[in-house]
């Protein structure tokens, strides 16, 4: 063949990963008007094994000669910043409509026009979310310590910022769940203040938690010598992602819980 | 624009190595074959077309008189407004023009041996079908009647409270998640695979087209996402984010609907802006005039149609600063389209014209398309819009740009390319009986509708006071015909599948000069093997 490219043969993971899309948000339908669960559950196991064997794939053609040439390493770059770009702008919907309840806020019935809404009690932003926003600033330096150490063929280095990253994120998920069995709000039924903030940090946390079994893969392919200084696309795409899914933070922190505080819950 | 010093014996050479074809369930179940899966995309596009026309069918039959009950309720009414709608768009128009033709001809055009990632290639795809189901699931159940903008409170669990309704967003989603990773790969691919020496200012228009069209899905479809899941949500799962009750805020909705909803209008029709040019070149014998113009207006579309959205919501209670200002930004998008149209009628001044049946399409695609622009604008004035909004006025205007111009490239690029799709010869007198058929019956529907919506006509209701009946008689007859025409058009198919005339390389002669046409027809099943070079 006397062109770069890779042309994979034909997989069965695409149809069988779009079953499995079918089943989950049937599975959630059923889920929401039937409490069945079934589907749901089936959906999910079915797109993670998928998602599972066609991963496998990809990281066996990495490591086969020839298949990812410098070229199609590129396009792997730019699939994976488009990502990330439209991921931007599925969190821009989210925050679209905060600022909208923050900018021009309902009444709800008792004449008050002020947000968040006078019955709400917020986060005090000070406390668990700004160790939380330490916590997720923290793995971000120690992402790049692996990646240096990458750099530098430094394979303790990259194993150990990279375990470390992940412990930060398993930290950070478990710190928000804290907080959410601590929320002076309900989700349900709760109004608009509880919709926009659990959602659009729960999306986020859905992020850390992906973002976290990338890193997760990353670490056992760098512990089986899978990433060179010149080649490591993988690692690189799971440090971008983290980093981005760093910034949304950043912005649920600022715009969230620090500028629209309200009344702080008492401890 | 793209000559080629590809060498035809080698050529031949890899054609004899490679071209085994995968065993039927590999092949096109598992295909990771670009065009493989742009034939798939096709088919799921005319089967979307024939269920969304018979919905329009049953919609005409209802109207044709007045006092009908062909439709026994205005929820029926509303479940087959709202599925002829999304399956129009969603699951005919864009599979056929950016999954179909995307996939056949962005990789032929540019010389690239495949998309650049042909397993997500293939998921985009099979993502499809499932949201087809859904779709069909919500019509079938009568419970999807929100109208295809899905505006909460007509969509919410108080007015709409089946799961048919939850079946038809969760479509959307499994929908829109197949553009977003298609137009990901359509992006990587015209970045990252053009053959050496294809700038990005010696790329087809085609090309650009699609490039364009896959950026504003990649930026607005995420956020029509958001929206469908903050609906889904208030549905299920006891949010308020549009339940004015809760402090939420109805017309949030109508502005991340439309913040998608207007790019996805130039969604539909770049990709037929892109045909066209290459069809009225072709059969003009002249190069198009004013490339760079025209790539730059469909740049431009492009980038204003991202800050013109409330131009659908003049009535929704904005403010009236908002009013002026989208007004005023609507109406600079007529300038690109204008810039385009004035460069498709330059092409084809002084040139050596024939009126084969693409070139047919593609100016008669110009005669409607221009005609809905002009009712465009003048949707786009807010004191006039009071009036016509949602009257048949705005009725007409998008089916002329979509149901006649989409529709119409479409049909452009399918007699364009059959021949070099199919390797067969596509029956001329056939295809133009199909032409004139479509383009009276869809212009006696359409155009009567301006009168309906001036009149004050409103859109949506199963039924009419008996002043507007004349009008809507007409309309339905021209439905008929359009209807007819679409019977001819499976018999164009059925002709040229089973025909036994071979195509030639270049059916099409000098006028054709992009990369396509030094393949064979059919092409390889792996093409460019070996890289062409352009000068
Ligand atoms: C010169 C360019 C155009 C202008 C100025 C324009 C302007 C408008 C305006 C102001 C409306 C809102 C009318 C109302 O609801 O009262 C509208 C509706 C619409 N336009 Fe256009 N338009 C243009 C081109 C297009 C194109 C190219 C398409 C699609 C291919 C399109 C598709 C639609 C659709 C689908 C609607 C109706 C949506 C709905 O309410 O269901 N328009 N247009
Ligand atoms: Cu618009």
């Amino acid at each position: 063949m006397k062109h770069p490219y890779h042309l994979p043969d034909p997989s069965p993971w695409p149809i069988i990963a779009s079953l499995g899309g079918f089943l989950i948000v049937f599975g959630i339908i059923l889920a929401a008007h039937y409490h069945s669960y079934l589907m749901l559950i089936a959906g999910t196991l079915l797109t993670l094994g998928t998602a599972f064997m066609w991963w496998r794939d990809v990281i066996k053609e990495a490591r086969t000669p020839g298949a990812h040439s410098a070229i199609v390493r590129l396009g792997l770059r730019y699939g994976m910043v488009l990502f990330i770009g439209s991921e931007v702008m599925f969190f821009s919907g989210f925050f679209w409509a905060y600022f909208n309840f923050l900018l021009y806020p309902e009444t709800q019935g008792n004449g008050m026009l002020v947000w968040p809404p006078s019955n709400i009690f917020t986060f005090d932003p000070f406390h668990l979310p700004l160790l939380n926003t330490m916590i997720l600033l923290l793995s971000g330096c120690t992402v790049t310590w692996a990646h240096h150490g990458l750099l530098e063929g430094d394979k303790k280095a990259l194993v150990n910022g990279l375990g470390i990253t992940i412990l930060l994120g398993l930290c950070f998920t478990g710190f928000q769940a804290v907080e959410y069995a601590h929320a002076p709000f309900k989700f349900w039924g709760g109004g608009v203040y509880s919709s926009v903030f659990f959602l659009a940090t729960g999306f986020h946390g859905f992020h850390v938690i992906v973002g976290t079994l990338f890193l997760i893969v990353c670490y056992f392919r760098a512990r089986a010598n899978h990433f060179t200084p010149a080649r490591h696309f993988g690692f690189e795409a799971a440090a971008w992602y983290w980093h981005f899914v760093d910034v949304v933070w950043l912005f649920l922190f600022i715009c969230i819980y620090w500028y629209g505080a309200g009344n702080i819950a008492a401890e | 624009m793209a000559a080629t010093t590809h060498d035809n014996a080698h050529g031949h050479d890899d054609h004899h190595d490679h071209d085994h074809k995968p065993g039927f369930v590999a092949r096109w179940l598992f295909s990771t074959n670009h065009k493989d899966i742009g034939t798939l995309y096709l088919i799921f596009a005319v089967i979307g077309g024939v269920v969304g026309g018979a919905l329009s069918m049953i919609m005409r039959a209802q109207l044709q008189f007045p006092n009908s009950h062909i439709v026994t309720s205005g929820q029926e009414w509303n479940t087959i407004v709202t599925s002829h709608g999304l399956l129009m768009i969603f699951f005919s128009v864009m599979p056929a023009l950016i999954g179909g033709f995307g996939n056949w001809f962005i990789p032929l055009m540019i010389g690239a041996p495949d998309m650049a990632f042909p397993r997500l290639n293939n998921i985009s795809f099979w993502l499809l079908p499932p949201a087809f189901v859904l779709i069909c699931i919500g019509l079938v159940m009568g419970e999807s009647g929100s109208g295809w903008t899905l505006y909460p409170p007509l969509s919410n669990s108080t007015y709409e409270s089946g799961m048919g309704m939850d079946c038809t967003l969760f479509a959307l989603h499994l929908a829109g998640a197949s553009s977003l990773l298609g137009s990901m790969n359509f992006i990587t691919t015209i970045f990252n695979m053009r053959a050496p020496g294809m700038t990005l200012h010696k790329m087809p228009l085609f090309i650009w087209a699609e490039l364009v069209t896959a950026f504003l899905l990649v930026l607005s479809v995420p956020v029509l996402a958001g929206a469908i899941t903050m609906l889904i949500c208030d549905r299920n799962f006891g949010t308020a984010f549009f339940d004015p009750t809760g402090g939420g805020d109805p017309v949030l909705f109508q502005h991340l609907f439309w913040f998608f909803g207007h790019p996805e209008v130039y969604i539909m029709i770049l990709p037929g802006f892109g045909i066209v040019s290459h069809v009225i070149s072709t059969f003009s014998r002249k190069p198009i005039f004013g490339y760079l113009g025209m790539v730059y207006a469909m740049v431009g579309i492009g980038v204003v149609g991202f800050v013109v959205w409330a131009h659908h919501m003049y009535l929704s209670g904005i403010d009236i600063d908002t009013r002026a200002y989208f007004m005023g930004a609507t109406m600079v998008i007529a300038v690109p389209t204008g810039i385009k149209i004035f460069s498709w009628i330059a092409t084809m001044w002084g040139g050596s014209i024939s009126f084969e049946t693409p070139m047919l399409w593609a100016v008669g695609f110009l005669f409607v398309f221009t005609l809905g622009g002009v009712t465009g604008v003048v949707c786009a004035n807010a004191g006039i819009d009071y009036m016509i909004h949602n009257t048949y006025y705005v009725i007409a205007h998008f089916h002329y740009v979509l149901s006649l111009g989409a529709v119409f490239s479409i049909f452009c690029g399918i007699y364009y390319w059959f021949g070099k799709m199919s390797g067969r010869q596509y029956p001329e007198f056939w295809g133009r009986v199909h032409f004139w058929m479509t383009f009276v019956g869809v212009n006696l529907t359409f155009f009567p509708q301006h009168f309906l919506g001036l009149s004050g006509m409103p859109r949506r209701y199963p039924d009419y006071p008996n002043a507007f009946a004349g009008w809507n008689y007409v309309s339905s007859i021209g439905a008929y015909i359009s209807g007819v025409a679409m019977l001819v058009f499976l018999y164009v198919c059925y002709r040229t599948l089973t025909s036994k005339e071979k195509v030639a390389d270049n059916p099409w002669g000098e006028g054709a000069t992009t990369l396509e046409w030094t393949q064979t027809s059919p092409p390889a099943f792996h093409t460019y093997l070996e890289l062409p070079r352009i000068k």
